[in-house]
C-alpha cells in the first residue's frame, strides 16, 4: 500500500470511506512527519526534505515488500532572521497545521466523529469538505515535486552514489550500482514550507476556539 | 504625461498596485534590470490570516475588521514590521468578517465614488449598531494602501516605497473627485512618483507585456480595440484606438464607459440565491453564514461547470457549525443547466445592441447602500457604452461603435463559455451591421493578476523601455452658471454650462477659463454645479452651452470654494477666474484665481452631501 499525495486530488467522486480514511491517515503521517523534525528553523526558502517512499522493483520479483518508512530529515540551507514578535513554527508546527486544517477542512471534528451509524452518503459528503479545504492548506503551504521524472512502470537507471533516503530500492536487490529496475513509485519531495508565523504567546494547542454566538 | 526629469533619485523599481473592490495585488519590476524583457514579480504579502498567525499571500483582502475589546487579545496581532499592531487588514479581517459581518468594512473603493456620501465620513461597517467603530471610505482605503507599503518596505529596507515609481489602478469610470480621493489615500506613503491608471488600460498594457513586440502583428493601424474588464464588483469599458504617429503605431485610449457597480461577486451571489430557493423546495433552511458558505462553492463550481464540457453537475456541501460534521451537513448540486440559465442567460443574454439596460427593474442581487447597476445583463451595458460613444472614432461612420479586436480581462472570464459567448454576441452586432471582419479576442494576459501586472509595465514603460498608451481626460468638464435673463416668478433661472476643462487635455497641463469671471463672496462656501461629459469631444475651454442632451452631460457632485483671506474683509466680492490643470498623478485640480491680485484658492472637488 501506498501512501502518497496524489491520492488527494483523486478522491473519488461518489462516497468511499475507505478514501477518507486513507486520505486521513496521510494527513497524519505528515503531521507526524512536521513534529520529528520541528526543532530546527524551517524557513520560507525551503527546505524540508521528506524521505519518500520510492519502490523500484527489481526485475522479475513478484512480491513487493511493503514498507511505511517515514524519517525526516531537515537540513537549514539558509535561516533568515525573524523579527521580534514572531516565533519560528517549531513543534507548535504541527498542531499548527491542525488548527489549518480544522479551519478549512474540519479535521478534526471528522476524526473525532463517530462514524458507525452514519451513511455513506453522509460521509462522501463530509469526504467532499475535507478534501476541498485540505487541498487548499497543502496547496497553499507546501510545495511538493516528485523525486523522479520518468514515467512509473517505466525501465529506470539507479546511479551510483544515490541517496537511499530518496530512492528505495525493493525486491531482488542484489549486485552493485547502478541498478536497472521499474520505476513503481516515483516519490514526493517537498521542495518548499512557508507555514504561516506565529505570535509570540499564541498557544498553538487551540486547534479550534470554542464559537459562542450573541 | 512628462517624461522623468534627471534631477531626480532615480526609482529602482517600478510597482504596480491593483487596488481591488475585494483584494488588492501588487507587482514590481527592476527598472535597473537589463535585457528586452524585464521580469516582473508578484509581492507576497505578509498578513495576519487568524489571530495571532501571520501568512504570505499574493493577495491582500481589501477588507478592515473592527474587532470588539474582548474579542481578540493585544498580543495576538502583531505584523513582521509592527509588533504593537492592532489593525486587523487583509485575510484576518475577511475570516473573521465570515461569522461576525457587522464589524467589517468592505467596498471601501465603491464608496469612493458614491455620490451621495461624504467619502470622509466615518460611514463603514455600513449600517452596522452605533457601537461598532466606523471609519471612512478613504481612511479604509489608506489602510490597504498602508499595509501593502509597509510590507514593501519591511522586505526592500534599501528601497523604500516612497522612493519607487508607484502605480496605482482604479477604475476608468472613476469621476475627478475618487481620482482625487484615491490620491488623497496614498498620501501618508509620500511617494515621489505616484500615476493613478486606468484598469483597462492596465489589462492592455498588460497584453502588451505579455506579446513582446509582436503586438504589432496582432492590430492594426485605424483598429479598435474594446477592453471588457470585469471585477469583483465593477465593469469597467474602455476603447482603445490604434494610430500611427511618425511612422509607428501608436494607442490612444478614446472612451470610457460609465460607473457599473456589477462583477463577478453578482454572478456568485446570484447562484447562491438560486441554491437557496432550491433547498427552500427541499423543506432546507437557510442561514445567512450558511449563504456565505455557498457563495464560495458557487464560483469554483461555476468555473468548472463553464469550462469542462464533461461535468454535468457539481456537488456544494455546506458543512454544519457545531463540531459534528457528518450530522448537520447539508448537501446539493449545482448544475450545468442552472449556471447557465443564471449566468449566461441572466448576465449575458444574446441582446441585440439596440436594447438598452433598464433602468427601473431590479434583477440584479444587490446590498443596501451602493448603487448597484439595476439591469444584470452586461451585454445592453455594453450595447449601451458602443452606442453612446459613437462619435469616438472618426472614422467610425455609424450608430455604434464597431470594435475590431477585443480584450476580456477579470477572473470571470476563466470560464470559457462566457468568453466565447460574449465575443460571439459582439460579432453578432458586428454582422448585423454588415461588418464584414469578426473582432479578433486578444489573449494571452493573466485573468487575475493582469492590473497589477498592466500597471508596473506602465511605470515601465514611462522610462522609454516600452510602448505608452496615451490617455488625457476620459471626459470634458463643466460648471454650471445661472442665465442672466429678467426673473420669472416660481421659476429658477435657467442653468447654462461653461466648460473648463476639453476632453483629452493630458497630465502635466494646464488651461484658464479667460472667458469667464465669477464674483466670490470671502468667507463664505461657495458651491458650482460640476459636470462631466464623455461624448462632447469638440468644446473647448469657454464653451458656453445654453441647451444640451440630458444624457450628454452627467452632472457630478457639486464642487465647493471658501474665499478666505487675511487681506480681505468677510462679505467682500472678488473677481476670480477658475483654471484647471490635470496633475501629473493624473488627479485634476480646479483653482479660483483672483483677478485683481495673485491669490488663489484650491475647489474642493470631493464635498458630497
Amino acid at each position: 500500500m501506498n501512501f502518497d499525495l496524489t491520492n488527494i486530488s483523486e478522491l473519488p467522486t461518489g462516497p468511499d470511506a475507505a478514501h477518507v480514511a486513507l486520505f486521513a491517515l496521510t494527513l497524519i503521517l505528515l503531521l507526524i512527519t512536521l513534529v520529528r523534525g520541528g526543532k530546527k528553523t524551517i524557513e520560507i526558502e525551503k527546505i524540508v526534505e521528506k524521505e519518500v517512499e520510492v519502490k523500484v522493483e527489481v526485475e522479475k520479483i513478484v512480491e513487493v515488500i511493503k514498507h511505511v518508512d517515514v524519517e525526516k530529515i531537515v537540513e537549514v540551507e539558509k535561516i533568515v532572521e525573524i523579527k521580534a514578535p514572531l516565533q519560528e513554527a517549531s513543534p507548535a508546527a504541527a498542531c499548527q497545521l491542525l488548527s489549518l486544517l480544522q479551519n478549512e477542512a474540519r479535521f478534526v471534528d471528522f476524526i473525532q466523529e463517530d462514524l458507525t451509524g452514519a451513511t455513506d452518503e453522509q460521509i462522501g459528503a463530509a469526504a467532499r469538505i475535507i478534501h476541498t479545504g485540505s487541498k487548499k492548506v497543502i496547496n497553499e503551504y507546501f510545495s511538493f515535486t516528485p523525486i523522479r521524472s520518468e514515467e512509473e512502470e517505466s525501465q529506470v537507471t539507479v546511479a551510483e552514489g544515490f541517496n537511499p533516503s530518496e530512492v528505495k530500492l525493493i525486491g531482488n536487490v542484489l549486485g552493485s550500482a547502478p541498478y536497472r529496475g521499474i520505476l513503481v513509485h516515483a516519490g514526493w519531495k517537498i521542495s518548499s514550507v512557508n507555514l504561516p508565523k506565529l505570535a509570540q504567546g499564541h498557544n498553538a494547542n487551540i486547534v479550534a476556539a470554542a464559537e459562542v454566538e450573541l | 504625461m512628462s517624461d522623468i526629469t534627471t534631477n531626480e533619485i532615480a526609482a529602482k523599481y517600478s510597482i504596480g498596485i491593483d487596488l481591488g473592490t475585494t483584494h488588492c495585488v501588487l507587482s514590481y519590476i527592476d527598472l535597473e534590470q537589463e535585457g528586452d524583457k524585464a521580469v516582473k514579480q508578484l509581492f507576497a504579502i505578509p498578513q495576519l490570516s487568524a489571530p495571532g498567525s501571520v501568512t504570505e499571500k499574493h493577495q491582500l483582502p481589501s477588507f478592515v475588521y473592527q474587532a470588539h475589546e474582548d474579542e481578540i487579545s493585544k498580543d495576538q496581532t502583531p505584523l513582521p514590521w509592527n509588533a504593537e499592531n492592532t489593525a486587523l487588514v487583509g485575510d484576518v479581517a475577511r475570516n473573521l468578517g465570515l461569522k461576525t459581518p457587522i464589524r467589517l468594512v468592505s467596498s471601501a473603493k465603491s464608496w469612493l465614488s458614491h455620490a451621495t456620501v461624504s467619502p470622509h465620513d466615518a460611514i463603514l461597517p455600513f449600517s452596522s449598531p452605533e457601537e461598532v467603530e466606523k471609519i471612512s471610505p478613504v481612511t479604509a482605503t489608506a489602510q490597504y494602501l498602508n499595509h501593502l507599503a509597509e510590507a514593501w518596505n519591511n522586505a526592500h529596507p534599501d528601497s523604500p516605497i516612497a522612493e519607487q515609481d508607484v502605480t496605482i489602478t482604479i477604475p476608468a469610470s472613476f469621476d475627478p473627485a475618487a481620482r482625487n480621493l484615491t490620491a488623497q489615500a496614498a498620501q501618508e506613503l509620500n511617494l515621489k512618483h505616484l500615476n493613478l491608471l486606468e484598469e483597462p488600460q492596465a489589462a492592455v498594457y498588460s497584453w502588451l507585456e505579455a506579446c513582446g513586440d509582436e503586438w504589432r502583428d496582432q492590430v492594426n493601424v485605424g483598429d479598435t480595440i474594446l477592453v471588457v474588464d470585469i471585477g469583483g464588483g465593477t465593469t469597467d469599458l474602455s476603447l482603445i484606438s490604434v494610430e500611427e504617429s511618425e511612422g509607428n503605431l501608436t494607442l490612444s485610449r478614446v472612451a470610457v464607459g460609465e460607473h457599473i457597480l456589477l462583477g463577478g461577486d453578482n454572478m456568485d451571489l446570484a447562484l447562491a440565491y438560486r441554491l437557496k430557493m432550491k433547498l427552500m423546495q427541499e423543506g432546507k433552511q437557510l442561514q445567512p453564514w450558511q449563504i456565505q458558505a455557498i457563495t464560495h462553492a458557487c464560483r469554483d463550481a461555476k468555473e468548472k461547470l463553464l469550462s469542462d464540457g464533461d461535468v454535468d453537475a457539481m456537488p456544494i456541501v455546506i458543512p454544519s457549525r457545531g463540531s459534528k460534521l457528518i450530522a448537520g451537513t447539508m448537501q446539493t448540486e449545482l448544475t450545468r443547466d442552472e449556471v447557465k440559465q443564471t449566468i449566461l442567460d441572466g448576465f449575458f443574454p444574446a441582446t441585440a445592441v439596440t436594447e438598452m439596460p433598464q433602468q427601473n427593474t431590479r434583477t440584479a442581487l444587490t446590498q443596501i447602500g451602493l448603487p448597484y447597476a439595476q439591469d444584470a445583463a452586461i451585454t445592453k451595458h455594453i450595447a449601451h457604452f458602443l452606442n453612446k460613444q459613437h462619435d469616438a472614432i472618426e472614422s467610425d461612420a455609424g450608430d455604434f461603435i464597431k470594435p475590431t479586436a477585443v480584450l476580456f480581462n477579470g477572473g470571470v472570464f476563466k470560464s470559457d463559455a462566457i468568453s466565447s459567448k460574449l465575443i460571439d454576441i459582439i460579432n453578432d452586432w458586428l454582422i448585423t451591421a454588415d461588418v464584414e471582419e469578426e473582432a479578433k479576442l486578444l489573449t494571452g494576459i493573466d485573468l487575475d493578476l493582469a492590473v497589477a501586472n498592466g500597471a508596473c509595465y506602465h511605470g515601465y514603460a514611462k522610462y522609454g523601455k516600452g510602448v505608452r498608451i496615451k490617455g488625457g481626460l476620459a471626459s470634458s468638464y463643466y460648471v454650471g452658471v445661472e442665465s442672466s435673463m429678467p426673473a420669472i416668478p416660481g421659476f429658477e433661472p435657467p442653468l447654462e454650462a461653461v466648460c473648463i476643462a476639453p476632453f483629452g487635455l493630458e497630465e502635466g497641463s494646464n488651461v484658464d477659463v479667460a472667458t469667464h469671471q465669477f464674483g466670490l463672496v470671502v468667507g463664505q462656501p461657495v458651491k458650482f454645479k460640476f459636470f462631466g461629459s464623455t461624448v462632447r469631444r469638440e468644446d473647448v475651454v469657454g464653451t458656453h452651452l445654453d441647451f444640451w442632451q440630458p444624457e450628454d452631460l452627467e452632472q457630478l457632485p457639486d464642487i465647493e470654494v471658501t474665499l478666505d483671506s487675511a487681506n480681505r474683509n468677510s462679505g467682500d466680492v472678488v473677481p476670480v477666474s477658475l483654471s484647471v490643470t490635470v496633475t501629473e498623478v493624473g488627479t485634476l485640480k480646479v483653482e479660483a484665481i483672483a483677478s485683481d491680485s495673485d491669490e488663489a484658492w484650491e475647489i474642493e472637488l470631493t464635498v458630497r452631501q
